[in-house]
Formats: structure tokens, sequence, C-alpha cells
């Protein structure tokens, strides 16, 4: 396979130019130097941020002041074991919880439903609707704050987790609809004729086979509602006004402020906020990846 | 394609009893429908039942506050009590006369911009690099996206510790023995728009690396596996093959990166705070809005700057749609369907 003649014009570069090494390549188990070289810069311009909040949890302000971009010598666990034995900490931990799970639950019970609509039935205004979710996607909580914050106040939902969730599952769920209707529309037409004759209604059809079939989608979707409901900013900031109701990415700027002379601490507290997302996108990371591919058919 | 035709109706048993529970209010299903029989009728309480709630919840918490906004923008109001005094078009008078707002829209244009320039090639490089079969490949992409997971709230404090003057950045470069780079990073309004683009960059990249990588792993092998053996070279193949079959998904990133930099807002705020971002010049409009409008109180002013944030926006999107996408319209985010070109 790999014996295609080799112009000589590319021969220099044949050490980064191997044919077919994209996926499913057959070069050696090391590959080439270059591809590597770049692969170890990527990560590190990457990782670095991340780093320097971790490490700098671990020092003291005034090892910070000292040697800002220094690691930690000697390392100081005092920042993250005061920042977890506050009570402010879990309280932002709880508030981001109970948030990121009932919005992910809601977008996706939601948006499953309105996507097998849309995918598996006919009828007039299936179009309509489709567009009504596709243009939602163009449209960011950020055009509509400003009202949406006067709508809140006037349901009395400001101060209460409630006036959180319920925006983020329905600025969720344009795209939670048009990365499920792919998944949705994928399913054999013979599996559901095949359901209909052992006696299974249409939402019989829905629980036994569309749920677990869409899977994949599923889990995709509730991933990114659940990532973008822990980190969401701006909807708690006009929303949540009680320090105690605050979500952790409020609780860290408030930190942030609180103790804008203590860097250490301000440190510790942030990496620890972003713990709980990181693990969880790490576990699932090739679901997404997995799942997108369903959506974005090039 | 599958486009469901309902279910071939089996016209003598219609299954009523098997699962009552599902299909629904019983007592309007009476045994007799003279005019097009219960399969029908059942497909639309089944419609109404399953699309209905997503529906309530979009229509009431993200169409509603968007025409709210159009009748609030045309009022002189504090938001206690029914607005009353009408200003007419007084407040987007005052938006288009005000040179701040006009600062913002150039920023965002500017952020719009530079985003497509810095992020796509890279995107793509680096996509092509993840797409190899290298040493720790899952490793290394969790780690590129980590930027992209975490919050804004995270990098823009982590960030902003680092920038400042004393900060991390400046030392580390003057360790290197690069001190004539260093800067002041947040408050130099001449490179403060340098350093936000350099954060939206490290912190958006790894969406488009794993959209345009989602997009190459639905290009099949075989293409580029031919064009090896017919001795196109690495780079030939990515330029000829790989390039032109990740167009739809370089569109739809693209699309979404422009919405995303016209909607800027946690970054700036969580870095400059919001009175600061004006004269460091890193203004959004959507900062304008909330400082103008939610801070100040003006909320008939506020809404006004929404409408205008919409309809820039808006015109964008459809611009963007008509003109880029259109090629596209059965196929990747917008349809799931198969095209084929």
């Amino acid at each position: 396979m790999t014996l295609a003649p080799e112009r000589p014009r590319s021969s220099a570069r044949t050490a980064s130019a191997r044919p077919a090494a994209r996926r499913g390549t057959r070069t050696g188990p090391w590959g080439r130097p270059l591809v590597y070289l770049s692969a170890v810069v990527l990560v590190a311009v990457c990782m670095g941020p991340v780093l320097f909040i971790v490490f700098g949890g671990f020092r003291t302000n005034s090892q910070i002041t000292t040697d800002p971009s220094g690691l930690p010598g000697p390392w100081v666990g005092s920042n993250y074991t005061e920042v977890i034995a506050s009570g402010e900490f879990w309280r932002a931990m709880g508030s981001s919880s109970l948030t990121a799970l009932a919005t992910t639950a809601g977008v996706v019970a939601l948006g499953l439903m309105a996507a097998f609509v849309i995918a598996r039935y006919d009828f007039v205004g299936k179009g309509a609707m489709y567009s009504l979710f596709a243009a939602g996607l163009m449209f960011p909580a950020t055009v509509a704050i400003t009202p949406l914050y006067l709508l809140i106040r006037n349901l009395g939902l400001t101060n209460n987790l409630l006036g959180v969730i319920l925006p983020q599952i329905a600025f969720a769920l344009p795209a939670t609809v048009i990365i499920l209707v792919p998944f949705l529309r994928a399913i054999p037409a013979e599996i559901e004729e095949a359901a209909s004759i052992d006696g299974a209604s249409r939402l019989g059809f829905f629980f036994r086979m569309v749920l677990p079939l869409s899977l994949p989608g599923v889990i995709t979707t509730g991933i990114l509602a659940f990532i973008g409901s822990w980190n969401g900013y701006m909807l708690p900031l006009f929303i949540l006004s009680d320090p105690n109701l605050f979500t952790l990415p409020l609780g860290v700027q408030n930190f942030a402020s609180q103790y804008s002379v203590d860097t250490a601490k301000v440190l510790a507290f942030t990496s620890l906020s972003m713990l709980p997302a990181l693990v969880f996108f790490s576990l699932f990371e090739r679901r997404i990846v997995g799942g997108l591919t369903g959506a974005v058919k090039g | 394609m599958a486009s469901t035709l309902p279910v071939a109706p089996r016209a003598e048993t219609p299954v009523p009893g098997r699962d009552a529970q599902a299909s629904v209010p019983a007592p309007a299903s009476r045994p007799v429908r003279p005019r097009r029989g219960r399969p029908d009728w059942r497909k639309r309480a089944e419609i109404t039942l399953l699309a209905g709630p997503a529906l309530v919840v979009f229509v009431f918490f993200v169409i509603v506050p968007v025409l709210m906004a159009a009748y609030y923008g045309f009022f002189r109001w504090q938001g206690f009590g029914p607005p009353t005094e009408f200003v007419g078009l007084q407040n987007y008078l005052t938006i288009f006369q005000d040179s701040t707002f006009r600062d913002a829209v150039g920023h965002n244009m500017l952020i719009v911009v530079a985003s497509l320039a810095l992020q796509g090639p890279l995107a793509i490089l680096f996509a092509l690099l993840l797409n190899q079969r290298i040493r720790g490949r899952s490793l290394i992409r969790v780690l590129i996206f980590v930027p992209y997971v975490i919050s804004e709230v995270v990098v823009g404090t982590g960030w902003s510790l680092m920038l400042q003057d004393v900060g991390a950045v400046n030392d580390l470069l003057g360790k290197l023995g690069l001190e004539w780079l260093q800067q002041s990073w947040i408050a130099d309004p001449a490179i403060a728009l340098g350093t936000l683009m350099v954060i939206i960059t490290w912190k958006y990249i790894g969406f488009a690396v794993i959209l345009m990588l989602a997009g190459l792993q639905s290009i099949p092998d075989e293409l580029s596996e031919a064009a090896a053996i017919d001795g196109a070279s690495f780079w030939q193949i990515q330029r000829h093959i790989t390039l032109p079959l990740l167009g739809p998904t370089i569109r739809i990133w693209a699309f979404l990166s422009i919405i995303g930099s016209l909607q800027l807002f946690d970054l700036v705020n969580i870095v400059w705070g919001q009175f600061v971002s004006a004269t460091a010049g890193t203004s959004t409009m959507a900062t304008y809005m909330y400082l103008n409008g939610h801070m100040a109180g003006s909320y008939g002013y506020g809404n006004a700057v929404a409408v205008v944030l919409f309809v820039i926006s808006l015109i964008i999107a459809l611009v963007y749609q008509r003109f880029v996408l259109r090629r596209d319209t059965a196929g990747a985010i917008t349809g799931g369907k198969e095209k084929r070109r």
C-alpha cells in the first residue's frame, strides 16, 4: 500500500508527509517527530494557564509575589484545605450541581420528545417547528437577557434557582433538538414497523426502541447541557443576587473580589471549581466527539 | 430522508387497549370518528404531548423576551411598574449617537474577523494532527479541550492574574530574556484587544477542533488512500480531498463563531470589569448593554440595546445563511440529511 512512488520533490518532506497518514495510518509506533513536537507544544500552551491556576493554589502569597511564574516550593496544601472547609465553596457547589442536573434532565427530556416528533412524524408545521429551533441556535441568551431578567422578576423567580434552570433549558433546547433529530431519523423505519406489528404504539416505540437507540446522541447533548449550565455566567449574574444561592462561577468571582489580596486562595478556589466539569468531560470525551459526528455530517 | 409516513394504517386492529396510558385523554377518543379516523387524531395528540412542553418552554423563555424587548425599547423606564413614558425612537437615536456604542460595535466586528482568521486555520491544523494515529492521542485530545470545558470565570480569573503587570506572563518573559516583550497586557488600550483575542483563541479553539475532528471522521478513508496510491503527498491529500470535504463543517463552525463573537460578554466582563472595558478598548455590544441597561437601571434603554444587538446578529446570520450556508442547507447541522455533491 505504501509503495506509492515518492516523487523526488516531496522526498525532503517524506518524514512528515507520509501518504495515508490520517486515521488508520500504518506509520511506525512513534510516527513522525514533527507531529509529536507540535502536539507537545499544543498541549503545553493549552495546559499552561490551567496548571498556573492549579499549582498557584499550592503556593503561598509570598511565593507568588516573589516569583509569579514559578513552581510551588515548598508545596502548601492549606489553601485547598481551607477552601474545602469553607461553607461558601460547598454552597456554590450545591447550587451549581442542582442547577446543572435539573437543566440537563429537563433539556434531554423535552429535547428528545420534540426531536422525535420532528424526526418521525409527518404533519403540517413540521418544517416550521424545525426552523424555529434552528433559529434559536443563532441566539444565545445574551440578546434576550435584559427582557428575560424582567420576565423572571415578574414571575417572582429572581434569587431562585428555578429562575436560572428554566431559561437554561429553553436556551439549550435548539442545539439539543438539532443534534438529536439526525439520530432519531437514522433509526430504520423497519424497526418501527416491526414494533408496530408487534403491537407497540408510537409512544411504546418511543420508550422501548428510540430511547436506547439514540443513547449516544442523548449523552452528547446531556453533557453539553451539563457543562453549559455548570459554566453559565451571564444568566446567574442577572438572576441571582443572594450570595447564598451563587453558582460556582459567581462564587469564584465573588471570592476573587472578596479575597483579592489572597491570590493563592483565589487560585485554590478557582481550580476546585473547575474540577467537576473536567472530570465529567474527560469521562465522556469520546462520546462527545462521536455524538457530534452524527450531527455534523460533512 | 426517513420521512416517516404515518405507520401503515392497519385498519382492523387500532390497538386502543394495549397502551391506554399512552393514548392520553380517553374521553375524547370516542369510538367513531367520522372524518379521518382515529390514527390521525391520535397522531395529533401524540405530537402535542411530545413537542408541546419543549415548544412552550422555548417560546416562553426565548421568543417572548425578544418580543418584550421590542416593546420596552420604546419607553424610558426604570423597570418598575408598567412602562408609561413612551419616547418613540429616542432610545435608538441615543444608541446610535453614542460613540461608546459605536466603539463597542467596532470591537465586536474586529473580534469576529480575528476569531475566524486565527482559530479557523489553527483548528484545522490541530484537527489534522489529532486525527492521526499517534501515541497518547486520546489523552492529548482531552487536554486540548480542557480550556473549552472550564468556565469563562475560571479562564478570566486565571488569565487576569497571569497578565497583571507583575504577573506570571511578564515574569516568564523576563526569565526568557524577552524583557522587551513585557507589556501592560490588560490596561494598555493599544494592546488590550489583542490580549482579549489571545484569551478567546485559547479558550474556544478546543470547540473548533472538536467540530473539525468530527467532520474529519466522517470523511471516508478510501478517498485519501486512493489518492495516496496515485502518489499524492500528505499535504496534497489534505488540500484537495480533506479540505473540500470538510467545507460544510468549516462553514458551520464559522457561523457559530461569528454569532459567539457578536454576543461576547463573559470574558470581557470578568477580565476587564464593567467600567474598564470601555476605556481599555475591549467593550462589546453586550457589555455596553449590561452597563448602560442593567447596571444603570435604565431598562427601556437596555431593551433597545438588546433589540439592536438582536437585529445586527440576525442580519449577519441571515446574510451568512443566504450566501455561505446555502449550499449546505440540507447538510451539516442544519438538516442532518445526507447530501451528495
